[in-house]
């Protein structure tokens, strides 16, 4: 094939793996949208937070805050703070892009989000340029126009249809995942255990809500290297 | 209405810049053989954790909904191995479920 070929396949291919991020993406998007008119945040500012920060739980959080009077320094801390998984994801990511060049990551690491970094590092595909803007795209697409659509249409999806697609990209993960666990009883262990990890932490509230994803991540990651045998890490 | 735009920009890069930073300065050079089992357990670890927060953070009466959701979506890719498939199967036994 030619090399014109292999973008344009890459592109159909990023594409169809983001289609389950743009679904459970676009009436989330939407909540945050009418939320964020009912926080009384003006329309060019609700779509600016999702074409600038693009991260879902944050802009919720910011919401929030907003309307209990917290500081924009405040919730800025706060979005670093939750956002700090991201930077792990990355390193994560890291591993796997050696080999594209550095301009392409500067727009490829604004996409980086649990959704897109999950589809991405699961299920071995190949991480090439357009396959990742494409990804990207789509889901980066899906956000921001879900979220416009919602400030101006207000709540046209029936609420049985948006619980029902945001509890799709909790199934993302799970359906990204049981395979691997299927192959793999160091990645059975792996995520369980950091499930454990996060029930535990939240619960008891053993650090401030913000913190509870990457100490998880941070916790378990570490587990995993102390007590899985380097041999089994074929994963 | 009040201008977030400040706000907004501060948000923008405390997400950005740590998306960033590590693609940049970690694609340079070979790195530690454990630093890298560390960064490979790491999609494991974060989808563990995001699926019980998925769990614990649902509003009460949508929690035992969004576990049978997504064991759906277990129960699917652990025999058909479909992702697109498994996800739709959890929207529609979810949507069916939020029916009664």
């Amino acid at each position: 094939m030619t090399k014109d070929h292999y973008i344009s396949k890459d592109l159909r291919s990023g594409i169809i793996s983001g289609l389950p991020i743009v679904f459970g993406y676009f009436p989330v998007a939407m909540a945050f949208g009418l939320l964020a008119k009912n926080t009384q945040v003006s329309l060019r500012d609700s779509s600016l937070f999702s074409l600038f920060v693009f991260a879902g739980a944050s802009q919720f959080m910011a919401l929030d805050l907003i309307q209990a009077g917290i500081t924009a320094g405040n919730i800025i801390l706060a979005t670093f703070l939750l956002n700090l998984r991201h930077l792990m994801m990355s390193a994560s990511l890291s591993v796997r892009l050696k080999e594209i060049k550095k301009y392409w990551l500067v727009f490829i690491a604004f996409g980086v989000t649990d959704e897109t970094f999950s589809v991405t590092s699961l299920g071995n595909r190949n991480l090439s340029v357009p396959f990742l803007l494409a990804l990207h795209g789509v889901s980066y697409a899906s956000w921001v126009l879900g979220t416009i659509a919602g400030y101006l249409l207000g709540a046209i999806l029936p609420v049985t249809v948006q619980s029902s697609l945001g509890i799709g990209l909790y199934a993302l993960f799970v359906a990204l995942l049981v395979p691997e666990i299927k192959k793999s009883i160091p990645v059975l262990f792996l995520s369980l255990f950091s499930g454990i990890v996060y029930a535990v932490i939240s619960y008891f509230r053993l650090v401030p809500a913000s913190w509870s994803l990457v100490i998880t991540i941070i916790v378990a990651s570490l587990a995993g290297v102390l007590l899985i045998k380097e041999e089994a890490t074929e994963i | 209405m009040k201008n977030y735009l400040p706000l907004i920009l501060g948000m923008m890069a405390v997400t950005y810049i740590p998306r960033l930073i590590p693609l940049l300065i970690m694609t340079e050079r070979p790195i530690n053989p454990l630093l890298k089992r560390f960064l490979l357990y790491i999609p494991y670890t974060a989808l563990g954790a995001l699926i019980m927060r998925g769990i614990t953070e649902a509003p009460p009466n949508m929690r035992l909904i969004t576990l049978v959701g997504i064991s759906a979506a277990a129960l699917c890719s652990w025999f058909k191995g479909e992702l697109v498939l498994s996800v739709l199967v959890a929207i529609v036994t979810t949507f069916l479920m939020l029916q009664f």
